[in-house]
């Protein structure tokens, strides 16, 4: 189960790394939005995979029977799901905004803050 | 509620008598910057009232976190863990000699940056909510510095970048949105890496407690790919820190918010990178950080030229200061490459007078566009003529920041260079000072044309630009300036604190008993 989870962080890692390296601010928001699912998922995976043996102490017991799932990881990623999620929310409409107040969602164009013919600082006194 | 049939001694893994009261102290700062945001937050129709309790708030943190400084100079690393569980089960708060000197500094900063605010921040800033934000971004910051697991570390990470995103967009003018846009996405990509990286490191040592790692890593080296673990960090903390190949998004960013914000986020932000930096590298994962020590180099002095070369190029002062940043950056990245005692107190002296001075440059770069009518270079002139005081004043934290004597900034770089050049690395020596000389240069220029230069035009403000009565713009950059006069002139007292913090760091024997008082790891 691990190696198949694996190949599929790494796929996510792939198309996130892809999407993010666009110009596009919206297409580099999908890839933050797949980029957060992959860290969830290695997350998931680094917790080790256990079968249909829930991490739930029985009646009468201490502790966790051996070959149960490792609860920590899931915690983490319960926490890491609400953070990524927030933060998508506020980046998505930032971007909207920025599309608004810009005028385009190309990178490329967005030098409101930079602007192409900023002058050199006076070269003497 | 039926009574527990456990066999098993629970006395093991809980604390069962009642915490010191001196421990709260490891958790006062955040509660006390959560408490006092939310409560904020509730008073957010009367913005006149947020500021007078805003402003005794961050005092008070001063005051907590001063006292947590000298308890825990006095007696050594100090833990407090909550919910009653022992580390590695609970989340522990681990407070040494670091992380407290790097929290009273930044609530130095903060309290300053809260005061100059008063005349910076109008009504409508006021209404989006800058006071709360600022102390949720103080409870993010000193929450880093404190906590003694890596993955609560994450979090603070979180808490501050979302206040901080926050605040960047105050005002909401054009290149704002663009500048936030830059900032917020670079600083989510850094820290999701920051993420994998806790990730592999809890698949690899099944703990995320420092001190467990710490006393761990050894053991594991050769299975686990720390290698791998330690890059990653290097990539994500460089990255929020704005060391060189991942810098850009700096420059980008910091010069379109009000100028009180970017003070805080000069003063504040990149040193909680270094700080996280520092943690990992030196305390976690010492050996990596041998191995990458040449990487690492690499970085610094490529980030100290290209943060001197963009202060040259620059017009716009907010710009070259954010440049300016970044050398210093790369000065503490050159500490933490060489290592050692010298190194890393170094990076830790650079980091504390850098908190103070960069939040004293941005704060006088308002001071400069209310006087002189804008930030660019071109049009400036006169300020000389104007104001003396200022100037002096002005001059103090130009010859700080470009590390000359006798003010702060040169008695961290004496030790980097000293410490470059004992390790026969004279060309990490050459950098900081060609940098330093390239800074010079930079300053020099900007006193020349803005201070000496007689004002062409009577310039009328273009910029939004502080206002109201003069000691709230005058009263916190007086005192950051007396601070780095003082720690330049009389800097034994900080050299010793930042010895003794580096020294914990190179060995947490300390650290470990303190989180583990019966010694050893489980």
């Amino acid at each position: 189960m691990e190696p198949l989870l694996a190949i599929l962080v790494g796929l996510f890692f792939a198309a996130a790394i892809y999407l993010m390296l666009s110009k596009f601010s919206i297409r580099i928001m999908l890839g933050i939005a797949i980029l957060g699912n992959a860290v969830n998922l290695l997350l998931f995976t680094g917790g080790r995979l256990t079968r249909e043996v829930p991490p739930i102490i029985p009646v009468g017991l201490d502790s966790l029977p051996a070959g149960t799932a490792n609860p920590l990881p899931q915690a983490l990623i319960l926490t890491a799901i609400v953070i990524s999620f927030s933060f998508l929310a506020f980046l998505l409409v930032l971007t909207y905004r920025a599309y608004q107040d810009l005028g385009t969602d190309n990178t490329s164009d967005m030098r409101a803050a930079e602007p192409d013919d900023r002058p050199l600082p006076p070269l003497g006194y | 509620m039926a009574a527990p049939t456990s066999t098993v001694d629970l006395s093991a893994a809980l604390i069962t008598v009642p915490v010191p009261i001196g421990h709260w102290l490891a958790i006062l700062p955040v509660a006390h910057c959560i408490t006092l945001g939310a409560v904020l937050l509730m008073l957010r129709a009367y913005p006149r009232l947020q500021a007078w309790l805003a402003i005794p708030g961050l005092a008070a943190l001063a005051l907590i976190d001063a006292a947590l400084l000298a308890k825990v100079a006095a007696e050594g690393p100090l833990t407090m863990v909550m919910g009653r569980w022992l580390p590695p089960f609970g989340i522990a708060f681990t407070v040494d000699l670091f992380g407290a000197l790097m929290a009273f500094t930044a609530a130095l900063a903060a309290l300053a940056g809260g005061i100059y605010a008063l005349a910076d921040i109008g009504e409508s800033g006021r209404r989006y909510g800058f006071f709360p934000l600022l102390m949720l971004l103080m409870a993010g910051v000193t929450g880093a510095f404190l906590t003694g697991d890596v993955f609560n570390l994450y979090v603070w990470f979180e808490v501050l970048l979302i206040s901080s995103f926050g605040l960047i967009i105050l005002g909401s003018e054009r290149q704002q949105i663009d500048g936030a846009l830059k900032y917020a996405v670079l600083n989510l990509i850094a820290t999701t890496l920051f993420l994998i990286g806790v990730g592999i490191l809890y698949a690899a040592f099944g703990t995320l407690n420092m001190a467990d790692i710490a006393a761990k890593a050894a053991d594991l080296r050769g299975t686990a790919p720390l290698m791998t673990l330690a890059s990653l960090f290097l990539l994500a903390f460089g990255m929020k820190a704005a060391a060189f190949p991942v810098n850009f998004w700096l420059p980008a960013a910091y010069h379109t918010p009000r100028i009180t914000v970017s003070a805080l986020f000069a003063g504040l932000l990149t040193k909680v990178g270094i700080y996280a930096l520092i943690r990992v590298m030196v305390m976690l994962l010492p050996m990596e950080r041998q191995e990458l020590s040449l990487v690492i180099a690499l970085a610094a002095a490529a980030t100290i030229l290209v943060g001197a070369l963009g202060a040259l190029a620059e017009n716009d002062i907010r710009r070259l200061f954010g440049y300016v940043v970044i050398s210093g950056i790369g000065n503490m990245l050159a500490g933490v490459a060489l290592g050692g005692l010298g190194g890393i107190s170094g990076a830790v002296f650079y980091a504390l007078h850098s908190m103070v001075l960069m939040t004293a440059l941005y704060l006088a770069a308002g001071e400069i566009a209310r006087r002189g009518g804008g930030f660019s270079l071109s049009a400036l002139g006169g300020l000389y003529r104007q104001s003396g005081g200022f100037t002096a004043l002005s001059l103090v934290l130009f010859l700080a920041a470009c590390g000359l004597p006798p003010f702060s900034g040169f008695w961290p770089k004496v030790i980097l260079v000293k410490a470059s050049l004992d390790l026969g690395a004279w060309w990490l020596a050459a950098a900081i000072l060609i940098g330093g000389f390239l800074t010079t240069i930079a300053f020099g220029r900007l006193f020349l044309l803005a201070y000496w230069r007689p004002a062409a035009i009577a310039l009328t403000p273009t910029v939004l630009t502080p206002s109201g009565p003069r000691w709230r713009t005058g009263l916190p950059l007086a005192a950051l300036t007396a601070l780095v006069v003082g720690f330049g002139i009389l800097p034994e007292q900080l050299l010793a604190l930042s010895q003794s913090a580096a020294a914990g760091l190179a060995d947490p024997q300390a650290y470990l008993h303190s989180v583990f008082p019966e010694g050893g790891a489980p």
